[in-house]
């Protein structure tokens, strides 16, 4: 296994740890290390490295700098809310604190490559320098010129650096308009279900034998493989769940050896999992709790999504129902729906071309805040007075999410809304104040 | 001003702090106060009162969020204790994010005290690192960090645009010369922190060796309004932090006004799945108005009441507007305030004791006022001629009237209460709630009329009296209870019989085990002959006998005692349920004006323009300015003039007609002789007001610009002519 990776210039015993720490991912390091060459050789000047969550992109070129020993700056775009702290951060590892306090308030990109190229002329490199950017994809957001720019960093600067992206997607996402130098793009393919079995079945519990875990991955993979393929999770969850497969070892009912037992015991609850701990219905800590109370009491945890019931206060329901109606209701029906005498309007000759779909399939459509208002007096049974607190309520509906403003905050002259409400949710509230909502939606006429 | 300069210039002259006298409260209240002799009296009596009911709402809140705060700080115990476990399962499961979801309803103006309380209840007994942030001030990543890092660190952050600070610490000056927000900072701050305490006290490491709890409090970080984030601002936030938490032991708190479903709707599961999100619900806000109902208004601790109407609009306003106690008692503090400040008997609204002392210092104007008080004439009118010749003339003597009424009054508030409660106890759990699920639906019908009166009461004695055994036990059991806190002598001998009855009632269970009387036989014969007819009138005969007996049989001794027990507590009813308007000297505590109290709570912005517009005598007080209902006088302000013309205007206005009106209208006003030529034609003053006065109405929003006719602007409101 070991043999795959062998580059000259590093020792041997390194590469061997290397290798035992990166398993199902020994191509892809060889191909990295090929790249990188020897410590002295003037690397190419960008990499860019692409694969889903969790391919272990940054867990490659993590152990592989680290063991390695090679000079290298981590840097997470996530983190770098301006490009200041990116330039930190970068020549805070390569030339310490001192290099990155030379950087005035707010830098710029010429800054950066100023005191670089100063410190580096200091310090010139005697090995290829690594700047690993993690969730590369947040650099598009950034100035327009910094992603090129980093890209031909090596001539920038003058010195033996190479950038190495990592994301989630691919390249061609990337590419500004006015192009750019290409970096070499190395794809890091999903892990299949085998090397799933084999990364996972490294963690083995201390006290327990490696064959049973391995079988455990086994049914666990079979239950989760089909929906979760995060190498992440996945150990997460068997971490979890496997008190629950032991419980019968412990209690002395099965032998190690009787796996079919073990997968009788276990495959309800991990179905069981499935729909709530790992959509973060229940938290792990809960979920820790059950299984053990589960003995003696089979007590329903209700996940977050079962609590949908929102109270409101009673003028809030109705404006919230005036607002679906008017969300989800051509204007021009308005007059069917809220004129005592309207006469009868007949569906199909009244509908123009595109309001032949279902408006609920189209989703809901913005309204002025006038005809909220209009439809709401219309619909609320008694009278009430155009009172500020009314309008306030409106505008806490809005924080609140129930309604979105559509039109820019600042205008003040006719606001326009989005009713933000589900279905289901609009008839719950409606249901409380005895109001028939359906009665009032065109699309159900 | 005299300066000790010697040379000749400009000197400022800053005023000195004591020329610029500020007005205390107390010269608010008592500016412009009804009956000034006494005010500073009624000032100090409304401030107690408004004292202690602040502190006890505080107090009550705190007991109210005590458990879901128990089990918050459970959490958070919880979450950093298991940190540092270090068994195989917690060390392969995934660090997340310990995360407490805390459900707190739409009230949002009340959720301020909540977390106010919480976070002071963590500082004190979990961690002192607390920091809470709020949507506003958090629009990008850059401010949510900035703010976060500030309230832990103790403001010693600066982002690129900002000053950088002072306060720099020796052993890392290089280091802080360029901090910038990151929560790498916070890390070196918090192992800084960290290791400072844990030098600082060598000994507790040395006592407690295994658990090294107290070096490692968690972070908290509470989100007070989770919808209003920015999601895509939040995600980042979360995504940075456990980046981090293995360094730093982090915590959330998200507020979440609607269902804990948006969390979900906020974050997507590659985010979500970095937490471990556990929900705490807290009580309903309708529950906490009940409680602070039952403690503030429902007591006779506090001698100020409230009326049935001004109850009803502080309960209609939490009920179909805004769900907030917070506004509930500011509401009340209102009505305190209004009532102290507008009635001069207020001076006897205070504690039985102090009100009778009070009584003895009343001055002749005060006493003149209680003769006309309407309760007080109706007093009056029902004593005897010569008391009545007294009561108006002699102040020695009415006072003495008003010490025993004022007495009166306090009694009946001592029985009134109980019997309230025990009323709602009794008729709560009825089928339909005839009068009402919440007591404060019962105390509203008793405060506006004689509730036994009510149709919904008599169908509640009904109810009543058709109740099995053991649950009318078990209710006037309760009854017995709450009877049993209250002191007064009549509602000890109601005790006393109330006891007396149950005592009965258990009685019946020793001689039920005796054969039952011989009704049976009466019921039976029917049955027979019934079996034998098969005529259908005959039938029907048969049918109707035998209800009438079942209606006429003879009452079992259960169903005597439970009439017996219906009666009198229709009995005690009918004695202490009384509306208080019934009492004499009840203006004393009672606040009766809702119209104040509506007009203050819930604004009508435009009505309140209209007037403005329509009447303005309303506002500005000038005699010039009245007129007949529906007309303006031509003396008003411009804008009143073109509002009253442009009503008489469909719905395009032509601006040149307008201005002529306008003219006209504002020529006559200035006296001229309408046979002069000039007479209404327009000059370039009166041209410039009406344009002002029309870009007024536009900024007001009754018109605006049309591109439909050159020359025309277009209504946006309707009515009028």
């Amino acid at each position: 296994m070991s043999a795959l990776l062998q580059q000259p210039g590093y020792e041997e015993e390194r590469l061997q740890t290397v290798a035992e720490q990166l398993p199902c991912r020994e191509v892809q390091a060889g191909m990295l290390l090929s790249l990188m060459g020897q410590p002295h050789q003037y690397s190419y000047p960008s990499i860019f490295i692409y694969g889903h969550r969790s391919s272990g992109k940054s867990h490659v070129m993590h152990v592989l700098l680290k063991e390695l020993e090679l000079p290298h700056a981590t840097v997470s775009c996530v983190e770098c809310v301006s490009v200041a702290l990116l330039f930190e951060q970068v020549l805070l590892s390569f030339f310490g604190c001192d290099a990155a306090s030379l950087l005035p308030r707010s830098p710029s990109l010429s800054d950066f490559v100023r005191i670089y190229r100063q410190r580096c002329s200091q310090s010139p490199a005697k090995q290829t320098r690594y700047i690993v950017m993690e969730k590369a994809e947040l650099l598009r957001d950034t100035d327009a010129n910094l992603l090129p720019a980093l890209l031909r960093l090596q001539e920038l600067v003058e010195d033996n650096v190479t950038i190495i992206l990592l994301t989630d997607i691919v390249w061609d996402k990337f590419r500004p308009n006015t192009g750019c130098f290409e970096p070499l793009l190395l794809h890091f393919p999903d892990y299949s279900k085998g090397e799933l079995q084999q990364i996972l079945s490294q963690d083995r519990h201390p006290s327990y034998s490696a064959e049973l875990y391995s079988a455990y991955i086994n049914i666990l993979l079979g239950v989760f493989y089909s929906v979760c393929r995060d190498l992440r999770e996945l150990r997460h969850l068997a971490a979890l769940n496997f008190s629950k497969f032991c419980e019968p070892l412990t209690e002395g009912k099965v032998k190690e050896t009787d796996t079919h037992k073990l997968w009788r015991n276990i495959e309800p609850h991990l179905k069981k999992a499935m729909q709530t701990v790992y959509l973060r219905e229940v938290s792990s800590l809960q979920w820790e709790q059950m299984q053990q109370m589960e003995k003696k009491e089979n007590g329903a945890l209700r996940g977050l999504s079962a609590h949908t019931h929102v109270e409101l206060p009673y003028y809030s329901k109705f404006l919230l129902i005036a607002a679906y109606l008017a969300s989800f209701n051509p204007a021009r029906t308005d007059k069917r729906f809220f004129v005592k005498h309207h006469g009868k309007i007949r569906k199909t000759n009244f509908l123009k071309k595109n309001e032949k779909t279902s408006n609920h399939l189209l989703g809901p459509k913005p309204f002025p805040l006038d005809r909220l208002l209009a439809i709401f007096y219309s619909v609320v049974d008694s009278r009430v007075a155009p009172t500020a607190s009314i309008f306030s309520q409106i505008s806490s509906l809005v924080t609140l999410q129930l309604l979105t403003q559509v039109s820019h905050g600042d205008q003040l002259d006719a606001p326009k809304y989005k009713c933000a409400v589900s279905m289901d949710f609009i008839c719950a509230i409606s249901r409380t104040v005895n109001f028939e909502i359906v009665k009032y939606l065109y699309d159900f006429l | 001003m005299s300066t000790s300069s010697v040379s000749k210039g400009c000197f400022v002259f800053k005023p000195s702090a004591k020329k610029k006298k500020t007005l205390s409260l107390e010269d608010h209240f008592i500016h412009g106060c009804e009956g000034t002799e006494n005010s500073e009296m009624r000032f100090k009596l409304c401030q107690d009162l408004w004292d202690t009911i602040k502190t006890d709402t505080e107090v009550l809140q705190d007991e109210l969020n005590r458990n879901i705060l128990d089990s918050l700080l459970d959490f958070t115990r919880k979450c950093s204790s298991t940190r540092q476990h270090s068994d195989w399962a917690s060390q392969m499961r995934a660090s997340e994010i310990p995360t407490a979801a805390l459900v707190l309803g739409v009230n949002v103006p009340d959720h301020d005290m909540t977390f106010q309380g919480l976070s002071e209840l963590l500082q004190q007994s979990v961690t002192p690192h607390v920091a809470s942030v709020q949507a506003k001030e958090c629009g990008a990543l850059k401010h949510l960090m900035k703010r976060v890092l500030e309230r832990l660190m103790g403001a010693v952050v600066t982002v690129d645009d900002e000053e950088e600070e002072e306060e720099v610490e020796q052993t890392s000056a290089q280091l802080h010369n360029s901090v910038h927000c990151s929560l790498s900072t916070l890390c070196d701050w918090y192992n800084t922190k960290s290791k400072k305490s844990y030098t600082g006290t060598p000994g507790k490491k040395r006592s407690s060796p295994v658990k090294d709890d107290p070096q490692q409090p968690p972070l908290v970080i509470i989100f007070k309004d989770l919808e209003a984030f920015n999601p895509r601002v939040l995600q980042d936030f979360i995504l940075i932090c456990s980046r981090y938490i293995e360094r730093l032991p982090l915590m959330f708190i998200f507020g979440i006004a609607t269902s804990p479903s948006t969390i979900q709707h906020m974050l997507p599961h590659s985010v979500s799945s970095l937490l471990c999100i556990e929900l705490f619900q807290s009580l309903s806000c309708t529950q906490h108005l009940a409680t602070v109902i039952d403690k503030f208004i429902l007591t006779t601790h506090f001698p100020f009441k409230l009326n049935g109407k001004v109850m009803q609009v502080m309960i209609s306003i939490f009920l179909y507007h805004d769900f907030s106690v917070r506004n509930f008692i500011k509401g009340v503090q209102l009505a305190l305030l209004e009532h102290f400040h507008s009635q001069p008997l207020s001076v006897l609204c205070c504690k039985n004791k102090e009100a009778l002392l009070n009584v003895m210092q009343l001055g002749h104007q005060d006493l003149e006022r209680i003769r006309q008080l309407p309760s007080f004439k109706r007093y009056i009118e029902k004593q005897e001629p010569q008391e009545q010749v007294n009561l108006s003339t002699d102040d020695a003597h009415i006072k003495e009237v008003c010490q025993r009424l004022i007495k009166d009054l306090h009694k009946y508030h001592k029985n009134y209460y109980p019997i309230l409660r025990c009323l709602h106890t009794l008729t709560s759990s009825l089928p339909r709630y005839p009068l009402g699920k919440q007591i404060r639906e019962l105390h509203l019908i008793c405060l506006e009329k004689n509730v036994w009166e009510n149709e919904e009461y008599q169908s509640a004695m009904r109810l009543l009296k058709m109740l099995a055994k053991d649950e009318l036990i078990t209710l006037l059991q309760k009854c017995v209870e709450i009877l049993q806190l209250a002191k007064s002598k009549n509602m000890t001998s109601a005790l006393v019989q109330l006891e007396d009855v149950l005592a009965k009632f258990k009685q019946l269970d020793v001689v039920a085990a005796e054969p039952p009387p011989s009704v049976e036989d009466c019921i039976t014969s029917p049955v027979k002959n019934l079996q034998k007819k098969t005529d259908l009138f005959q039938l029907q005969k048969a049918l109707l006998e035998m209800n009438e007996s079942r209606r006429s049989k003879k009452l079992s001794p259960f169903e005597i005692l439970r009439n017996e027990a219906i009666e009198f507590i229709d009995g005690l009813v009918k004695s202490h349920l009384s509306p208080p308007e019934s009492q004499t000297l009840n203006e004393v505590c009672y606040y009766t004006s809702s119209a104040t109290v509506r007009r203050h709570l819930n604004a009508t912005p435009r009505t309140s323009i209209q007037t403005a517009l329509n009447s303005p005598y309303y506002y500005l007080q000038n005699d010039r300015l009245k007129t007949e209902d529906g007309t303006v006088s031509n003396a008003a302000p411009d804008i009143c003039i073109v509002y009253k013309l442009h009503l008489e205007c469909g719905r395009l206005i032509n601006l040149f007609d307008w201005l002529e009106a306008y003219a006209t209208v504002v020529s006559a006003a200035e006296g001229n002789n309408p046979d002069f030529d000039n007479f209404g034609k327009v000059d370039d003053v009166k041209h410039a007001r009406f344009i002002r006065a029309v870009s007024e109405l536009e900024f007001l929003g009754f018109i605006k610009s049309t591109r439909q006719k050159t020359d025309h602007v277009a209504r946006i409101t309707w009515g009028g002519c």
